[in-house]
């Protein structure tokens, strides 16, 4: 095994996933020369040329409406959306199309596109650009939503993704991408809808998707010097979602903290929450509590931008205000 | 040509370089790590911005796009106030809460830069219709890329303004790139202005790298579509000198490409010969516009060091009316 990057893992899978499956094909705004606008795809238009890697022109409603119209064929596009907050545009071919295809067929409609786009604040490119917008997708019948937060985990989730017969939302993370972990240089599988225990403890569990998994380790780590013993868990897919794996935890450590960046109202973790409810009430020594963006656009500077953000000092509240 | 006057002629060029100069000191601060986040630099544009906004009337609207720099000094924007939001200050036009592609200044005409490509389509577009309903009078620029002209919404807008004659001009500035992607493989047109065809509306091409030109169709036009004879697209050629965005690796266009377009066809070199030659004004009167332009920008990029950040307090303000 060897180190890469997260945008290194992302890059590989494509290359081999292309490679695997002739049907396989890249397609979205500046994928080729320019390489992506976060350098992810740099390199792979001289490997595969332009047609599997297709330069569109700015038409997110086109590409994704043509992405759904060849998957219907048997191909399997990888859209990339530069940025997430642009999947706006192509919503209503998301969700109201891809989404409910098959239903509405009557099961005779399989719809295997993917669309990776990267979620999240922390560059400096203000609201139109940083939203965390995950969540409006888990309201649409017929989408997979994946949110990866390691090299290893995107490598793998992004593979099942493309192998996947379903439409699938891929959130990658823009501070993700420069991250570096241990990768095996073959291709794997990680399954859909599996969580991952990040850090085993005992005191409580902290459930956090994305980038929050960083931050939350890095809490955990730095908590254990004080004697507390944080369990992370990444759900790594938030539909569908491994409640069975994250309940397990809840109830072993009796406590829950739900970690997101996304806005407050309406976020994954709302939904989380009550599944937990659901699935824990005996075994809750504490009510569950969120750390999460707060109701805002992201600003454009700095300061404002990281209070707005959930930041290591917010997460450590959190646990501790469960903790008691 | 005759009746251009020597103050409109001294001003175009004062415009042109208020913005060339605005955006050396926004890269120059980047470099200098005063700037975070990025900015998209218009550096051999000027003209378009200078010469279409010269000749519509002080009380007439625009809608900007993510290079939107020089729509918005050229529409007055007060430089201490730009650079102050570029560098995230309190004291900035949106408070340090928008940045470089968010500057607005509804109350001065200026309907907003904006973070999605085709995003002020639509809302030029309204701007126009009000105007109309209204009968205000004034008629609205929508300045869009090239690569905004592929966007559905623009097509959706362009339709309703020519069914409704709206007061609007779509200045496409043609710069030849959208990001990496050249304009000539994102479509299959010679001139982008015969997109106008498919709306029944009138569709130009100029040179959009000659401010005279530009200041001169426009003066035409904006006057027709001030007395309701229908929306006009406007192609202007011009160039991106630089990257599309401060962080850009350039790998998608030839070497040396921009740099004859700065040397060959720079909109200010241009002009600055232009009037010289042509006896309008002389090289130390020039100097001495130059001189005047960078006391205020620096005068700007001082104001804008010295400027507090908002307090984090009051992140959550200005949400809701
Ligand atoms: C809807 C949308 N899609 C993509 C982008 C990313 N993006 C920002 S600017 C740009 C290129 C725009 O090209 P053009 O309209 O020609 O303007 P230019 O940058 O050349 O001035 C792209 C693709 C965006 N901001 N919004
Ligand atoms: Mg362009």
């Amino acid at each position: 095994m060897r180190e890469i990057s997260y945008a290194e893992a992302v890059r590989e899978c494509l290359r081999q996933q292309m490679q695997a499956d002739d049907k396989v094909f890249m397609i979205g705004e500046d994928v080729g020369l320019y390489g992506g606008a976060f350098g992810v795809s740099v390199g792979l238009i001289a490997e595969f040329g332009e047609d599997k890697i297709m330069d569109t022109p700015i038409s997110e409603q086109g590409i994704v409406g043509i992405a759904i119209g060849a998957s219907l064929l048997g191909m399997r596009p990888v859209v990339e959306m530069m940025f997430s907050d642009f999947t706006m545009l192509p919503l209503e071919q998301i969700a109201n199309q891809a989404g409910k295809m098959r239903y509405m067929f009557g099961g005779k409609a399989k719809v295997p596109i993917v669309i990776r786009t990267p979620g999240g604040g922390g560059i400096g490119i203000a609201a139109q650009h940083s939203q965390s917008i995950e969540a409006l997708f888990l309201h649409f019948p017929g989408l997979k939503v994946v949110m990866p937060s390691t090299p290893y985990d995107v490598k793998g989730l992004l593979a099942s993704s493309i192998k996947d017969d379903n439409p699938v939302m891929f959130f990658e993370h823009k501070l993700l991408y420069p991250t570096r972990a241990d990768v095996p240089e073959e291709p794997y599988l990680i399954p859909l809808g599996k969580a991952d225990i990040k850090r085993e403890g005992s005191d409580i569990t902290v459930v956090a998707t994305s980038f929050m998994v960083q931050k939350s380790l890095k809490v955990a780590e730095k908590l254990s010097g004080e004697g507390i013993s944080v369990e992370v868990v990444d759900p790594r897919t938030i539909k569908p979602l491994d409640i069975g794996l994250i309940a397990g935890s809840v109830k072993k450590t009796g406590r829950a903290l739900l970690v997101e960046e996304a806005c407050y109202t309406g976020g994954f973790t709302c939904y989380l929450a009550s599944e937990i409810a659901k699935h824990c009430f005996d075994f809750l020594d504490a009510p569950v509590l969120r750390v999460t963006g707060l109701d805002c656009p992201i600003p454009y500077e700095h300061n404002l931008e990281n209070a707005v953000i959930p930041d290591e000092a917010r997460i450590e509240k959190g646990i501790k205000e469960v903790l008691g | 040509m005759d009746k251009i006057n020597r103050g409109v002629l001294e001003n175009l060029l004062k415009t042109m370089l208020k913005i060339r100069n605005f955006e050396l000191a926004v890269e120059k601060n980047f470099q200098l790590g005063h700037i975070y986040g990025t900015a998209h630099l218009a550096i051999g544009q000027e003209a378009t911005a200078a010469g279409s906004i010269a000749a519509i009337k002080e009380n007439d609207l625009i809608t900007s796009t993510h290079r939107g720099h020089g729509h918005c000094i050229a529409k007055g924007a007060d430089l201490k106030l730009m650079m102050a939001e570029i560098f995230g200050r309190s004291t900035g036009y949106c408070k340090g809460k928008g940045g470089s592609m968010h500057i607005a200044d509804i109350s001065a005409g200026n309907l907003g830069a904006n973070g999605i490509v085709a995003g002020s389509a639509g809302i030029a577009t309204g701007a126009a219709l009000a105007a109309k309903k209204l009968g205000s009078g004034q008629i609205v620029i929508c300045f869009l890329g090239d690569g905004a002209l592929n966007e559905g919404i623009w097509h959706e807008a362009a339709n309703m303004a020519s069914i409704w004659r709206l007061p609007i001009i779509y200045l496409c500035e043609n710069n030849q790139y959208g990001m990496g992607m050249p304009i000539k493989k994102a479509t299959n047109l010679d001139k982008l202005s015969d997109r106008a065809k498919g709306y029944n509306i009138e569709g130009l091409t100029i040179d959009g790298n000659d401010v005279l030109t530009v200041y001169e169709t426009v003066s035409k036009i904006s006057a027709d579509v001030r007395a309701g004879k229908g929306p006009v697209l406007l192609e202007a050629i011009t160039y991106r000198i630089r990257g599309h965005s401060l962080r850009d690796a350039q790998r998608y266009r030839p070497e040396g490409e921009a740099k004859k377009w700065l040397t060959d066809y720079c909109p200010i070199e241009r002009f600055k010969k232009y009037l010289i030659k042509a006896g309008y004004i002389t090289q130390p009167e020039i100097d001495n516009i130059t001189m005047k332009v960078n006391e205020e920008i620096d005068a700007a990029v001082k104001f804008a060091l010295e400027s507090p950040f908002l307090d984090v307090s009051k992140v959550a303000e200005d949400i809701y009316a």
